[in-house]
Protein backbone atom coordinates (compact mmCIF):
# COMPACT_ATOMS: atom_id res chain seq x y z
CA UNK A 1 0.00 0.00 0.00
CA UNK A 2 1.61 3.55 -1.14
CA UNK A 3 1.45 5.50 2.16
CA UNK A 4 1.13 8.93 2.46
CA UNK A 5 4.65 11.07 1.16
CA UNK A 6 4.76 8.12 -1.96
CA UNK A 7 1.64 9.45 -2.61
CA UNK A 8 3.15 13.13 -2.58
CA UNK A 9 5.25 11.85 -4.88
CA UNK A 10 2.59 11.05 -7.37
CA UNK A 11 2.78 14.29 -7.87
CA UNK A 12 5.98 14.68 -9.42
CA UNK A 13 5.52 11.53 -11.95
CA UNK A 14 4.94 11.98 -15.58
CA UNK A 15 1.38 11.40 -16.52
CA UNK A 16 2.12 8.28 -18.17
CA UNK A 17 3.99 6.85 -15.72
CA UNK A 18 0.93 7.95 -12.86
CA UNK A 19 -1.48 6.41 -14.77
CA UNK A 20 0.44 3.12 -15.01
CA UNK A 21 1.02 2.86 -11.24
CA UNK A 22 -2.78 4.16 -10.83
CA UNK A 23 -5.33 3.26 -13.71
CA UNK A 24 -7.95 5.28 -11.67
CA UNK A 25 -5.82 8.49 -10.86
CA UNK A 26 -6.99 10.30 -14.18
CA UNK A 27 -10.66 10.24 -12.28
CA UNK A 28 -8.68 13.43 -10.27
CA UNK A 29 -8.76 15.46 -13.31
CA UNK A 30 -11.84 14.94 -15.05
CA UNK A 31 -14.16 14.91 -11.72
CA UNK A 32 -12.51 18.26 -11.06
CA UNK A 33 -13.56 19.73 -14.87
CA UNK A 34 -9.45 19.48 -16.22
CA UNK A 35 -8.21 18.10 -18.92
CA UNK A 36 -5.98 14.75 -18.60
CA UNK A 37 -2.20 16.50 -19.10
CA UNK A 38 0.29 15.25 -21.29
CA UNK A 39 1.48 12.37 -21.13
CA UNK A 40 5.31 13.71 -20.25
CA UNK A 41 4.38 16.41 -18.16
CA UNK A 42 3.95 15.88 -14.21
CA UNK A 43 1.13 16.65 -11.79
CA UNK A 44 2.72 18.95 -9.79
CA UNK A 45 4.36 20.72 -13.51
CA UNK A 46 0.36 20.77 -15.01
CA UNK A 47 -0.94 22.66 -11.85
CA UNK A 48 1.51 25.22 -11.68
CA UNK A 49 0.97 25.46 -15.67
CA UNK A 50 -2.93 25.88 -15.50
CA UNK A 51 -4.49 29.11 -16.85
CA UNK A 52 -5.59 31.25 -13.40
CA UNK A 53 -8.72 32.47 -15.43
CA UNK A 54 -9.67 28.74 -15.97
CA UNK A 55 -8.68 28.02 -12.56
CA UNK A 56 -11.66 30.70 -11.35
CA UNK A 57 -14.11 29.78 -13.64
CA UNK A 58 -13.81 25.89 -12.21
CA UNK A 59 -13.73 27.50 -8.89
CA UNK A 60 -10.18 26.07 -7.99
CA UNK A 61 -7.55 27.58 -6.11
CA UNK A 62 -3.99 26.43 -7.41
CA UNK A 63 -2.69 25.89 -3.66
CA UNK A 64 -5.02 23.56 -2.95
CA UNK A 65 -4.59 21.33 -5.81
CA UNK A 66 -1.41 19.31 -5.02
CA UNK A 67 -3.58 18.89 -1.40
CA UNK A 68 -6.64 17.49 -3.22
CA UNK A 69 -4.40 15.32 -5.38
CA UNK A 70 -2.90 13.62 -2.53
CA UNK A 71 -5.75 13.51 -0.73
CA UNK A 72 -7.86 11.71 -4.06
CA UNK A 73 -4.85 9.04 -4.42
CA UNK A 74 -4.63 8.30 -0.58
CA UNK A 75 -8.63 7.57 -0.92
CA UNK A 76 -7.99 5.42 -3.76
CA UNK A 77 -5.83 3.37 -1.64
CA UNK A 78 -8.41 3.16 1.05
CA UNK A 79 -11.09 2.32 -0.97
CA UNK A 80 -8.93 -0.53 -2.37
CA UNK A 81 -7.78 -1.61 0.95
CA UNK A 82 -10.95 -1.28 2.56
CA UNK A 83 -12.48 -4.02 0.02
CA UNK A 84 -9.56 -6.45 1.17
CA UNK A 85 -9.55 -5.61 4.31
CA UNK A 86 -13.23 -5.39 5.57
CA UNK A 87 -12.95 -8.08 7.89
CA UNK A 88 -16.16 -8.28 10.09
CA UNK A 89 -16.49 -11.28 12.21
CA UNK A 90 -19.47 -9.98 14.08
CA UNK A 91 -21.45 -7.06 15.03
CA UNK A 92 -23.36 -6.61 18.73
CA UNK A 93 -26.26 -4.10 19.35
CA UNK A 94 -25.94 -3.43 22.70
CA UNK A 95 -29.68 -2.96 24.43
CA UNK A 96 -30.51 0.86 25.31
CA UNK A 97 -34.33 1.47 26.02
CA UNK A 98 -37.78 2.89 23.80
CA UNK A 99 -39.31 5.66 23.55
CA UNK A 100 -40.79 5.75 27.33
CA UNK A 101 -37.31 5.23 28.48
CA UNK A 102 -38.32 1.29 29.34
CA UNK A 103 -34.60 -0.71 28.93
CA UNK A 104 -34.17 -2.47 26.38
CA UNK A 105 -32.50 -5.70 27.84
CA UNK A 106 -30.04 -7.67 25.14
CA UNK A 107 -26.97 -8.36 23.99
CA UNK A 108 -27.03 -9.02 19.89
CA UNK A 109 -24.32 -10.23 18.13
CA UNK A 110 -25.32 -10.93 14.48
CA UNK A 111 -22.79 -12.98 12.80
CA UNK A 112 -21.71 -13.02 8.54
CA UNK A 113 -24.53 -15.23 6.71
CA UNK A 114 -27.18 -14.64 9.59
CA UNK A 115 -30.60 -13.78 8.48
CA UNK A 116 -31.97 -11.65 11.12
CA UNK A 117 -35.83 -10.46 10.62
CA UNK A 118 -37.51 -7.21 11.70
CA UNK A 119 -41.14 -7.78 12.68
CA UNK A 120 -43.41 -4.46 14.28
CA UNK A 121 -46.18 -1.92 12.82
CA UNK A 122 -44.65 1.52 11.22
CA UNK A 123 -43.81 3.91 13.64
CA UNK A 124 -42.18 1.02 15.74
CA UNK A 125 -38.79 2.23 15.73
CA UNK A 126 -37.25 0.23 12.40
CA UNK A 127 -35.33 3.30 10.95
CA UNK A 128 -34.20 4.27 13.84
CA UNK A 129 -32.43 0.50 14.63
CA UNK A 130 -30.68 1.06 11.25
CA UNK A 131 -30.14 4.28 11.86
CA UNK A 132 -28.12 3.35 15.44
CA UNK A 133 -26.15 0.26 13.20
CA UNK A 134 -25.25 3.39 10.05
CA UNK A 135 -23.69 6.03 12.68
CA UNK A 136 -22.15 3.15 14.71
CA UNK A 137 -23.76 4.56 18.12
CA UNK A 138 -22.24 4.75 21.25
CA UNK A 139 -24.67 5.38 23.52
CA UNK A 140 -24.95 8.99 21.98
CA UNK A 141 -28.44 8.47 20.07
CA UNK A 142 -32.22 8.55 21.32
CA UNK A 143 -32.45 5.10 22.23
CA UNK A 144 -28.68 5.01 24.01
CA UNK A 145 -27.93 1.34 22.25
CA UNK A 146 -24.31 1.24 21.28
CA UNK A 147 -22.84 -0.97 18.33
CA UNK A 148 -19.75 -3.19 18.71
CA UNK A 149 -17.26 -4.11 15.69
CA UNK A 150 -16.04 -7.63 16.20
CA UNK A 151 -16.79 -7.29 19.93
CA UNK A 152 -14.84 -3.80 20.37
CA UNK A 153 -16.22 -0.67 19.99
CA UNK A 154 -15.24 1.31 16.67
CA UNK A 155 -12.51 3.78 15.22
CA UNK A 156 -14.80 7.03 15.18
CA UNK A 157 -13.56 7.84 11.76
CA UNK A 158 -15.22 5.26 10.65
CA UNK A 159 -18.36 6.88 10.73
CA UNK A 160 -18.23 8.45 7.93
CA UNK A 161 -15.42 6.32 6.13
CA UNK A 162 -17.81 5.49 2.50
CA UNK A 163 -15.46 1.96 2.30
CA UNK A 164 -16.44 1.52 6.03
CA UNK A 165 -20.55 2.02 5.17
CA UNK A 166 -22.01 -0.97 7.86
CA UNK A 167 -25.24 -0.83 6.10
CA UNK A 168 -26.35 -1.52 2.79
CA UNK A 169 -29.75 -0.91 1.84
CA UNK A 170 -32.44 -2.44 -0.58
CA UNK A 171 -35.74 -0.68 -0.28
CA UNK A 172 -38.79 -0.92 -2.05
CA UNK A 173 -39.42 2.00 -3.55
CA UNK A 174 -35.64 2.09 -5.11
CA UNK A 175 -35.75 3.73 -8.17
CA UNK A 176 -32.89 4.08 -11.09
CA UNK A 177 -32.35 7.32 -11.97
CA UNK A 178 -29.49 6.92 -14.35
CA UNK A 179 -30.84 6.11 -18.33
CA UNK A 180 -28.06 2.96 -18.65
CA UNK A 181 -28.25 -0.45 -19.80
CA UNK A 182 -27.77 -2.94 -17.38
CA UNK A 183 -24.21 -3.38 -18.21
CA UNK A 184 -23.43 -0.04 -18.65
CA UNK A 185 -24.84 0.69 -15.01
CA UNK A 186 -22.70 -2.29 -13.19
CA UNK A 187 -19.40 -1.35 -14.87
CA UNK A 188 -20.18 2.32 -13.59
CA UNK A 189 -20.88 0.66 -10.40
CA UNK A 190 -17.59 -1.23 -10.13
CA UNK A 191 -15.20 1.01 -11.49
CA UNK A 192 -15.85 2.94 -8.23
CA UNK A 193 -15.12 0.18 -6.19
CA UNK A 194 -12.02 -0.02 -8.14
CA UNK A 195 -12.81 -3.93 -9.17
CA UNK A 196 -9.41 -5.08 -11.34
CA UNK A 197 -11.20 -7.32 -13.62
CA UNK A 198 -14.37 -5.12 -14.54
CA UNK A 199 -16.06 -7.20 -17.82
CA UNK A 200 -15.90 -10.53 -15.81
CA UNK A 201 -17.15 -9.01 -12.95
CA UNK A 202 -20.04 -7.53 -14.23
CA UNK A 203 -20.84 -10.46 -16.38
CA UNK A 204 -20.97 -12.54 -12.92
CA UNK A 205 -23.38 -9.98 -11.49
CA UNK A 206 -25.64 -9.85 -15.08
CA UNK A 207 -25.88 -13.92 -15.22
CA UNK A 208 -27.01 -14.21 -10.93
CA UNK A 209 -29.26 -11.41 -11.35
CA UNK A 210 -30.81 -13.40 -14.44
CA UNK A 211 -30.90 -16.85 -12.09
CA UNK A 212 -32.67 -14.56 -9.41
CA UNK A 213 -35.20 -13.12 -11.45
CA UNK A 214 -38.65 -14.95 -12.95
CA UNK A 215 -38.13 -13.18 -16.87
CA UNK A 216 -34.67 -12.82 -18.25
CA UNK A 217 -33.02 -9.72 -19.42
CA UNK A 218 -29.77 -9.04 -21.52
CA UNK A 219 -27.24 -6.91 -20.52
CA UNK A 220 -28.18 -4.51 -22.88
CA UNK A 221 -31.60 -4.13 -21.05
CA UNK A 222 -31.96 -0.70 -20.22
CA UNK A 223 -32.13 -0.53 -16.26
CA UNK A 224 -35.46 1.84 -16.36
CA UNK A 225 -37.22 -1.05 -18.18
CA UNK A 226 -36.89 -3.60 -16.19
CA UNK A 227 -39.96 -5.20 -14.24
CA UNK A 228 -39.64 -4.46 -10.23
CA UNK A 229 -38.91 -7.86 -9.78
CA UNK A 230 -35.78 -8.02 -12.18
CA UNK A 231 -34.45 -4.31 -10.71
CA UNK A 232 -34.75 -6.55 -7.06
CA UNK A 233 -32.58 -9.07 -8.48
CA UNK A 234 -30.27 -7.02 -10.18
CA UNK A 235 -29.63 -5.04 -6.84
CA UNK A 236 -29.45 -7.84 -4.91
CA UNK A 237 -26.55 -9.64 -7.06
CA UNK A 238 -24.85 -6.19 -7.31
CA UNK A 239 -24.94 -5.59 -3.81
CA UNK A 240 -23.67 -9.45 -2.87
CA UNK A 241 -20.97 -8.91 -5.47
CA UNK A 242 -19.54 -5.09 -5.30
CA UNK A 243 -21.21 -3.58 -2.06
CA UNK A 244 -18.41 -3.48 0.92
CA UNK A 245 -20.95 -3.35 3.62
CA UNK A 246 -21.49 -6.32 5.49
CA UNK A 247 -25.14 -6.10 6.18
CA UNK A 248 -27.63 -5.66 3.99
CA UNK A 249 -31.39 -4.72 4.82
CA UNK A 250 -33.84 -6.07 2.73
CA UNK A 251 -37.72 -4.27 3.15
CA UNK A 252 -39.72 -7.06 2.07
CA UNK A 253 -39.15 -9.14 -1.26
CA UNK A 254 -42.58 -8.82 -2.91
CA UNK A 255 -43.48 -12.10 -4.70
CA UNK A 256 -43.07 -11.32 -8.35
CA UNK A 257 -40.81 -11.79 -10.86
CA UNK A 258 -38.11 -13.02 -8.65
CA UNK A 259 -37.41 -16.53 -6.36
CA UNK A 260 -37.18 -14.90 -2.48
CA UNK A 261 -35.79 -17.83 -1.30
CA UNK A 262 -32.77 -18.10 -3.73
CA UNK A 263 -32.40 -14.23 -3.29
CA UNK A 264 -31.97 -14.67 0.12
CA UNK A 265 -29.38 -17.36 0.20
CA UNK A 266 -26.91 -15.28 -2.88
CA UNK A 267 -26.38 -12.64 0.30
CA UNK A 268 -26.12 -15.64 3.15
CA UNK A 269 -23.59 -17.37 0.71
CA UNK A 270 -21.61 -13.86 0.15
CA UNK A 271 -21.34 -13.95 3.98
CA UNK A 272 -23.51 -10.71 4.41
CA UNK A 273 -25.45 -10.62 7.48
CA UNK A 274 -28.77 -10.12 6.24
CA UNK A 275 -31.89 -8.01 8.09
CA UNK A 276 -34.74 -8.31 6.45
CA UNK A 277 -38.06 -6.42 7.30
CA UNK A 278 -40.86 -8.92 6.64
CA UNK A 279 -44.09 -10.11 7.65
CA UNK A 280 -44.37 -13.01 5.10
CA UNK A 281 -44.34 -15.58 6.59
CA UNK A 282 -42.12 -18.00 4.18
CA UNK A 283 -39.40 -15.45 4.66
CA UNK A 284 -39.83 -14.93 7.77
CA UNK A 285 -39.11 -18.16 9.02
CA UNK A 286 -35.96 -18.02 7.09
CA UNK A 287 -34.75 -16.03 9.33
CA UNK A 288 -32.69 -17.45 12.60
CA UNK A 289 -34.15 -14.62 14.26
CA UNK A 290 -36.87 -12.18 14.96
CA UNK A 291 -36.40 -8.91 16.56
CA UNK A 292 -40.14 -7.61 17.43
CA UNK A 293 -40.17 -4.01 17.46
CA UNK A 294 -42.75 -1.72 19.42
CA UNK A 295 -42.85 2.40 20.49
CA UNK A 296 -39.76 2.80 19.58
CA UNK A 297 -37.54 -0.37 21.20
CA UNK A 298 -36.89 -3.91 20.51
CA UNK A 299 -39.40 -5.44 23.26
CA UNK A 300 -38.84 -9.07 22.40
CA UNK A 301 -36.29 -11.32 20.21
CA UNK A 302 -37.90 -14.47 19.20
CA UNK A 303 -35.09 -17.69 17.92
CA UNK A 304 -37.08 -19.66 15.38
CA UNK A 305 -37.96 -22.59 16.19
CA UNK A 306 -38.01 -26.38 15.16
CA UNK A 307 -41.83 -26.95 15.46
CA UNK A 308 -42.44 -23.03 13.89
CA UNK A 309 -40.28 -24.09 10.30
CA UNK A 310 -42.23 -27.71 10.38
CA UNK A 311 -44.78 -24.69 8.97
CA UNK A 312 -42.86 -24.17 6.03
CA UNK A 313 -43.96 -27.14 3.58
CA UNK A 314 -47.27 -26.13 4.08
CA UNK A 315 -46.51 -22.30 3.22
CA UNK A 316 -44.62 -23.16 0.53
CA UNK A 317 -47.44 -25.47 -0.87
CA UNK A 318 -50.19 -22.75 -0.28
CA UNK A 319 -47.53 -19.90 -1.70
CA UNK A 320 -47.33 -22.93 -4.85
CA UNK A 321 -50.73 -22.93 -5.41
CA UNK A 322 -51.65 -18.93 -5.29
CA UNK A 323 -48.74 -18.99 -7.73
CA UNK A 324 -50.55 -21.08 -10.02
CA UNK A 325 -53.37 -19.13 -9.99
CA UNK A 326 -51.20 -15.53 -10.75
CA UNK A 327 -50.31 -17.51 -13.53
CA UNK A 328 -52.85 -18.58 -15.00
CA UNK A 329 -54.22 -14.82 -14.43
CA UNK A 330 -51.29 -14.02 -16.66
CA UNK A 331 -52.24 -16.55 -19.55
CA UNK A 332 -55.47 -15.31 -19.94
CA UNK A 333 -57.45 -18.31 -18.22
CA UNK A 334 -59.85 -18.77 -16.21
CA UNK A 335 -59.30 -19.91 -12.57
CA UNK A 336 -61.93 -21.78 -11.99
CA UNK A 337 -60.40 -24.15 -14.53
CA UNK A 338 -57.23 -24.22 -12.11
CA UNK A 339 -56.73 -28.17 -11.29
CA UNK A 340 -54.69 -26.76 -8.47
CA UNK A 341 -57.95 -25.51 -6.64
CA UNK A 342 -59.81 -28.93 -6.41
CA UNK B 1 -22.92 31.39 19.57
CA UNK B 2 -22.22 28.92 17.35
CA UNK B 3 -22.56 29.44 13.20
CA UNK B 4 -23.24 27.65 10.20
CA UNK B 5 -23.77 28.12 6.43
CA UNK B 6 -26.11 26.09 4.44
CA UNK B 7 -25.94 25.96 1.01
CA UNK B 8 -27.37 23.18 -1.94
CA UNK B 9 -28.76 23.54 -5.39
CA UNK B 10 -32.33 23.87 -4.72
CA UNK B 11 -35.19 21.67 -3.88
CA UNK B 12 -32.38 19.14 -2.88
CA UNK B 13 -33.71 19.51 0.70
CA UNK B 14 -32.07 22.19 2.57
CA UNK B 15 -35.04 22.97 4.51
CA UNK B 16 -36.04 19.53 5.25
CA UNK B 17 -32.84 18.38 6.92
CA UNK B 18 -31.80 21.23 8.53
CA UNK B 19 -35.40 20.73 10.49
CA UNK B 20 -34.31 17.21 11.44
CA UNK B 21 -31.29 18.46 12.50
CA UNK B 22 -32.83 21.24 14.47
CA UNK B 23 -35.15 18.80 16.13
CA UNK B 24 -33.03 16.90 17.19
CA UNK B 25 -30.92 19.68 18.93
CA UNK B 26 -34.34 21.43 20.66
CA UNK B 27 -35.00 17.78 22.36
CA UNK B 28 -31.41 18.72 23.68
CA UNK B 29 -32.28 21.90 24.54
CA UNK B 30 -30.00 23.45 22.22
CA UNK B 31 -31.95 27.08 21.68
CA UNK B 32 -31.49 27.48 17.60
CA UNK B 33 -32.22 30.53 15.00
CA UNK B 34 -31.98 30.45 11.37
CA UNK B 35 -31.89 33.07 8.53
CA UNK B 36 -33.18 32.06 5.28
CA UNK B 37 -32.27 33.43 1.99
CA UNK B 38 -34.31 33.04 -1.04
CA UNK B 39 -34.78 35.27 -3.91
CA UNK B 40 -38.36 35.89 -5.49
CA UNK B 41 -40.11 34.08 -1.72
CA UNK B 42 -39.91 31.58 0.54
CA UNK B 43 -41.95 29.35 2.02
CA UNK B 44 -39.86 28.08 4.19
CA UNK B 45 -40.29 30.90 6.86
CA UNK B 46 -43.17 28.67 7.93
CA UNK B 47 -42.15 25.70 8.08
CA UNK B 48 -39.64 26.66 10.37
CA UNK B 49 -41.85 28.33 12.59
CA UNK B 50 -44.46 25.64 12.73
CA UNK B 51 -41.59 23.58 13.72
CA UNK B 52 -40.90 26.27 16.55
CA UNK B 53 -37.88 27.62 15.54
CA UNK B 54 -37.06 31.53 15.60
CA UNK B 55 -36.72 32.73 11.67
CA UNK B 56 -35.61 35.40 9.58
CA UNK B 57 -36.44 35.33 5.68
CA UNK B 58 -34.19 37.64 3.39
CA UNK B 59 -35.38 38.12 -0.08
CA UNK B 60 -32.74 39.24 -2.50
CA UNK B 61 -35.61 40.63 -5.46
CA UNK B 62 -32.95 41.37 -8.63
CA UNK B 63 -30.13 40.84 -6.65
CA UNK B 64 -27.64 37.77 -7.05
CA UNK B 65 -28.65 36.17 -4.09
CA UNK B 66 -25.47 34.83 -2.54
CA UNK B 67 -23.84 38.03 -2.87
CA UNK B 68 -27.19 39.78 -0.70
CA UNK B 69 -26.16 37.07 1.36
CA UNK B 70 -22.34 38.21 1.90
CA UNK B 71 -24.07 42.06 2.29
CA UNK B 72 -26.26 41.13 5.57
CA UNK B 73 -24.65 38.17 6.93
CA UNK B 74 -23.10 40.60 9.58
CA UNK B 75 -26.41 41.60 10.40
CA UNK B 76 -27.73 37.82 10.29
CA UNK B 77 -25.15 37.28 13.44
CA UNK B 78 -25.79 40.21 15.43
CA UNK B 79 -29.49 39.11 15.38
CA UNK B 80 -28.52 35.71 16.35
CA UNK B 81 -26.33 37.31 19.26
CA UNK B 82 -29.40 39.31 20.65
CA UNK B 83 -31.93 36.88 20.52
CA UNK B 84 -29.74 34.23 22.29
CA UNK B 85 -29.11 31.51 20.62
CA UNK B 86 -26.70 28.41 20.82
CA UNK B 87 -26.22 28.10 17.67
CA UNK B 88 -27.43 30.11 14.00
CA UNK B 89 -28.10 28.11 10.84
CA UNK B 90 -28.05 30.31 8.04
CA UNK B 91 -29.58 28.48 4.65
CA UNK B 92 -28.93 29.88 1.34
CA UNK B 93 -31.02 29.94 -1.96
CA UNK B 94 -28.82 27.43 -3.61
CA UNK B 95 -29.47 29.24 -7.50
CA UNK B 96 -26.26 28.85 -8.66
CA UNK B 97 -23.75 25.70 -8.97
CA UNK B 98 -20.75 28.17 -8.67
CA UNK B 99 -21.69 30.04 -6.12
CA UNK B 100 -20.10 29.53 -2.26
CA UNK B 101 -21.50 31.17 0.57
CA UNK B 102 -19.39 29.51 3.24
CA UNK B 103 -16.69 31.83 5.50
CA UNK B 104 -13.40 30.56 6.25
CA UNK B 105 -13.83 29.28 10.24
CA UNK B 106 -17.23 28.68 9.74
CA UNK B 107 -18.87 25.08 9.85
CA UNK B 108 -19.75 24.62 5.95
CA UNK B 109 -21.94 22.49 5.24
CA UNK B 110 -23.69 21.65 1.73
CA UNK B 111 -27.00 19.32 0.67
CA UNK B 112 -27.25 17.52 -2.65
CA UNK B 113 -29.70 14.68 -3.13
CA UNK B 114 -29.03 11.31 -4.98
CA UNK B 115 -31.66 12.22 -7.48
CA UNK B 116 -29.66 14.89 -9.16
CA UNK B 117 -27.97 11.87 -10.64
CA UNK B 118 -24.43 10.72 -10.13
CA UNK B 119 -22.41 13.34 -12.33
CA UNK B 120 -23.86 16.28 -10.14
CA UNK B 121 -20.65 16.33 -8.03
CA UNK B 122 -19.21 17.32 -10.69
CA UNK B 123 -20.76 20.22 -11.88
CA UNK B 124 -21.32 21.40 -8.46
CA UNK B 125 -18.19 24.45 -7.35
CA UNK B 126 -16.67 25.10 -4.29
CA UNK B 127 -19.99 24.83 -2.58
CA UNK B 128 -19.49 21.28 -2.34
CA UNK B 129 -16.04 20.75 -2.97
CA UNK B 130 -14.90 23.51 -0.23
CA UNK B 131 -17.22 22.43 2.64
CA UNK B 132 -17.11 20.52 5.73
CA UNK B 133 -20.23 18.54 5.61
CA UNK B 134 -21.64 17.05 2.79
CA UNK B 135 -25.22 15.99 3.40
CA UNK B 136 -26.62 13.37 0.73
CA UNK B 137 -30.58 13.15 0.23
CA UNK B 138 -33.45 11.36 -0.88
CA UNK B 139 -31.24 7.90 -0.40
CA UNK B 140 -34.13 5.41 0.02
CA UNK B 141 -35.48 6.66 -3.44
CA UNK B 142 -32.39 5.11 -5.57
CA UNK B 143 -30.58 1.75 -6.00
CA UNK B 144 -28.03 1.07 -3.48
CA UNK B 145 -25.63 0.59 -6.32
CA UNK B 146 -26.31 4.69 -7.22
CA UNK B 147 -26.26 5.41 -3.90
CA UNK B 148 -22.47 3.90 -3.57
CA UNK B 149 -21.42 5.51 -6.84
CA UNK B 150 -22.96 8.87 -5.59
CA UNK B 151 -21.38 8.89 -2.53
CA UNK B 152 -17.82 8.10 -4.00
CA UNK B 153 -18.12 10.92 -6.18
CA UNK B 154 -18.91 13.36 -3.99
CA UNK B 155 -15.77 12.03 -2.53
CA UNK B 156 -13.52 12.57 -5.58
CA UNK B 157 -14.45 16.27 -5.40
CA UNK B 158 -14.03 16.37 -1.85
CA UNK B 159 -12.30 14.19 0.10
CA UNK B 160 -11.81 15.84 3.37
CA UNK B 161 -15.50 16.90 4.25
CA UNK B 162 -17.14 14.44 6.11
CA UNK B 163 -20.29 12.68 3.96
CA UNK B 164 -23.52 11.79 6.01
CA UNK B 165 -27.04 10.75 4.25
CA UNK B 166 -30.07 11.98 5.92
CA UNK B 167 -33.45 11.53 4.92
CA UNK B 168 -35.75 14.46 5.28
CA UNK B 169 -39.03 12.45 5.20
CA UNK B 170 -38.44 10.10 7.90
CA UNK B 171 -35.46 11.70 9.61
CA UNK B 172 -33.26 9.03 9.66
CA UNK B 173 -29.79 10.66 10.05
CA UNK B 174 -31.20 14.32 11.30
CA UNK B 175 -29.94 13.61 15.22
CA UNK B 176 -26.56 12.68 13.86
CA UNK B 177 -25.97 15.82 11.72
CA UNK B 178 -27.49 17.76 14.72
CA UNK B 179 -24.41 16.54 16.63
CA UNK B 180 -21.91 17.66 13.88
CA UNK B 181 -23.81 21.23 13.78
CA UNK B 182 -23.03 21.31 17.47
CA UNK B 183 -19.08 20.78 16.60
CA UNK B 184 -19.07 24.21 15.01
CA UNK B 185 -16.94 26.37 16.02
CA UNK B 186 -17.77 30.09 18.09
CA UNK B 187 -18.31 33.09 15.45
CA UNK B 188 -18.30 35.91 17.55
CA UNK B 189 -17.73 38.36 14.93
CA UNK B 190 -17.15 38.24 10.88
CA UNK B 191 -15.94 41.33 10.12
CA UNK B 192 -12.82 40.96 7.98
CA UNK B 193 -13.58 37.45 7.88
CA UNK B 194 -12.78 35.57 4.29
CA UNK B 195 -15.67 34.23 1.86
CA UNK B 196 -13.85 30.40 0.92
CA UNK B 197 -13.88 31.40 -2.29
CA UNK B 198 -14.92 34.26 -4.58
CA UNK B 199 -18.27 34.44 -5.81
CA UNK B 200 -18.45 35.00 -9.87
CA UNK B 201 -17.92 38.37 -11.21
CA UNK B 202 -20.93 40.02 -12.43
CA UNK B 203 -20.78 43.60 -13.71
CA UNK B 204 -21.93 43.91 -17.35
CA UNK B 205 -24.28 45.50 -18.83
CA UNK B 206 -27.25 43.12 -18.02
CA UNK B 207 -26.49 43.59 -14.25
CA UNK B 208 -27.38 47.06 -14.28
CA UNK B 209 -30.22 46.37 -16.08
CA UNK B 210 -29.98 46.14 -20.17
CA UNK B 211 -32.80 43.73 -21.98
CA UNK B 212 -31.60 44.53 -25.31
CA UNK B 213 -29.81 42.02 -27.02
CA UNK B 214 -26.60 42.45 -29.74
CA UNK B 215 -23.07 43.07 -29.06
CA UNK B 216 -23.65 46.84 -29.00
CA UNK B 217 -25.33 46.57 -25.64
CA UNK B 218 -22.91 44.25 -24.30
CA UNK B 219 -20.59 46.31 -22.08
CA UNK B 220 -18.06 45.77 -19.21
CA UNK B 221 -17.48 42.33 -18.03
CA UNK B 222 -18.53 40.00 -21.09
CA UNK B 223 -17.16 36.70 -21.99
CA UNK B 224 -17.49 35.10 -24.91
CA UNK B 225 -17.73 31.41 -26.15
CA UNK B 226 -15.48 29.85 -28.38
CA UNK B 227 -16.97 28.20 -31.25
CA UNK B 228 -13.50 27.03 -32.73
Amino acid sequence: MLIDTENRELLSLPTAELLRLAPFAGDFFSSLGLELPAEEISTADYFASLDAELLEDLGLERQTLAERFTAFMELLENLKSGIDNAHIESITIRGGHDKSGRAEEFDLTVKPGEVICIVGPTGSGKSRFLADIEWMAQGDTPTGRTILINGAAPDPSQRFSIEHKLVAQLSQNMNFVMDLTVEEFITMHAESRMVDDIPSVTAAIIKLANDLAGEKFTPQTPVTALSGGQSRALMIADTSCLSTSPIVLIDEIENAGIDRKRAVHTLVDKRKIVLMATHDPILALMGDRRLVFKNGGISAIIETSNSERANLALFEEMDAKLGAVRNALRNGERISHTPLLA
Amino acid sequence: MKLITIAGPPSSGKTAVTIKAIAALQREGVHVGVVKFDSLSTQDQSVYEKQGVAVMSGLSGNLCPDHFFVSNVSDCLSWGAEKGFDLLVIESAGLCNRCAPHIQGVLAVCVIDNLSGVDTPKKIGPMLKMSDVVVITKGDIVSQAEREVFSYRVRQVNANGTIINVNGLTGQGGHELGKLLLNAPETPDLDGRLLRFSMPAALCSYCLGQRKIGSDFQMGNVKKMDFK
